[in-house]
């Protein structure tokens, strides 16, 4: 879970936030069916599925993308994907000549209407780190190696403005629809750590897991 | 305020470490912590960046050593406490209570 060694071991932790919770109930501050449902709706509903429905409507209707570009909370709202979190999106687009990554370098600022919750290397010391210094070689961390000529824009999140990336269309996408379009847009592709798979690479995946 | 949260650019913390189909948590607590957190921070007794201040506003240390979520548990307690809505003293009897219960 966590890189480094604790003074107080995790046992600890966990009775300390049991016990807070016991607190916090008693007061009447907190009603833990509610927590429940908070945790239910980050682990089972809210997630990059939302955001790459996003991708895939933009890269199937031009006009979408030009709404998405112009003022993403509002396209982001069409799906009803609105609250906390996402309050004030920005959407910014890879091209040939433009890859762009997001990080919060102070915190872990994260578009969570479309994400959902952040992985734990988003919010961890080295890519906050060194992404604004070394862009490049942390994309190879993630086995990713673009073109010299490539353009990197790295986006340092804030409190209020959390950013989506418009990953690239893989090749051969052509004849797709939207459902099969967002099957090709992962998590990564969406921070920019990563690219939307191609139709090939997708079906090897699915082959893969199954 | 300048702290050991503001790392941009800083050397020497090594790769980033990816971790393949990862859970959204690592341990009940955390669950708990974070729907604690997110909750607490809808009575309006604070704000966003009121809660990321007293999860930043500490010694360098501290906040390297703690893993995530212990940041937001450490955060949390220092606002309720500001708050008047409960003290370190009661978390530290409520755990022996609990840790008795449970022996």
């Amino acid at each position: 879970m966590s890189q480094h060694d604790h003074s107080t071991p995790p046992s600890d932790t966990a009775l300390r936030v049991k016990a807070l919770e016991s607190l916090l109930v008693e007061k009447g501050l907190v009603d833990p069916a509610a927590l429940d449902v908070l945790i239910d709706t980050y682990e089972n509903k809210v997630g990059p599925r939302n955001g790459a429905a996003v991708v895939a409507r933009a890269w199937s209707d031009p006009a979408y993308k030009v709404r998405l570009m112009d003022d993403a909370t509002a396209a982001i709202a069409e799906f009803g994907y609105t609250g906390r979190q996402g309050e004030h999106m920005v959407a910014v687009e890879n091209t040939a000549q433009v890859h762009n990554m997001v990080v919060c370098t102070l915190c872990s600022c994260y578009p969570w209407t479309v994400l959902g919750l952040p992985p734990v290397w988003y919010k961890a010391s080295p890519y906050r780190a060194r992404v604004v210094k070394e862009p490049r070689a942390v994309l190879a961390d993630f086995g990713v190696t673009l073109p010299e000529d490539v353009e990197m824009r790295v986006w340092d999140s804030t409190a209020e403005i959390r950013y989506l990336v418009l990953p690239r269309r893989p090749e051969g996408s052509e004849d797709l629809g939207e459902a099969e379009l967002a099957a090709l847009v992962t998590r990564d592709s969406m921070i920019g750590t990563g690219l939307a798979l191609t139709p090939g690479a997708a079906r090897a995946e699915t082959e893969a897991a199954e | 305020m300048n702290g050991a949260h503001d790392m941009g650019g800083m050397d020497g913390f090594g790769p980033v470490e990816i971790e393949k189909n990862e859970p959204l948590f690592h341990a009940e607590w955390e669950r708990r912590a974070f729907a604690m957190t997110v909750a607490m921070g809808a009575h309006g007794h604070w704000n966003i960046d009121v809660s990321r201040f007293m999860r930043e506003n500490r010694d360098p240390l501290g906040y390297l050593e703690d893993s995530y979520y212990e940041r937001w548990l450490y955060g949390l307690e220092v606002l309720l406490e500001r708050n008047d809505l409960v003290t370190r003293d009661e978390i530290a009897a409520r755990m022996r209570a609990l840790a008795e219960d449970g022996s």
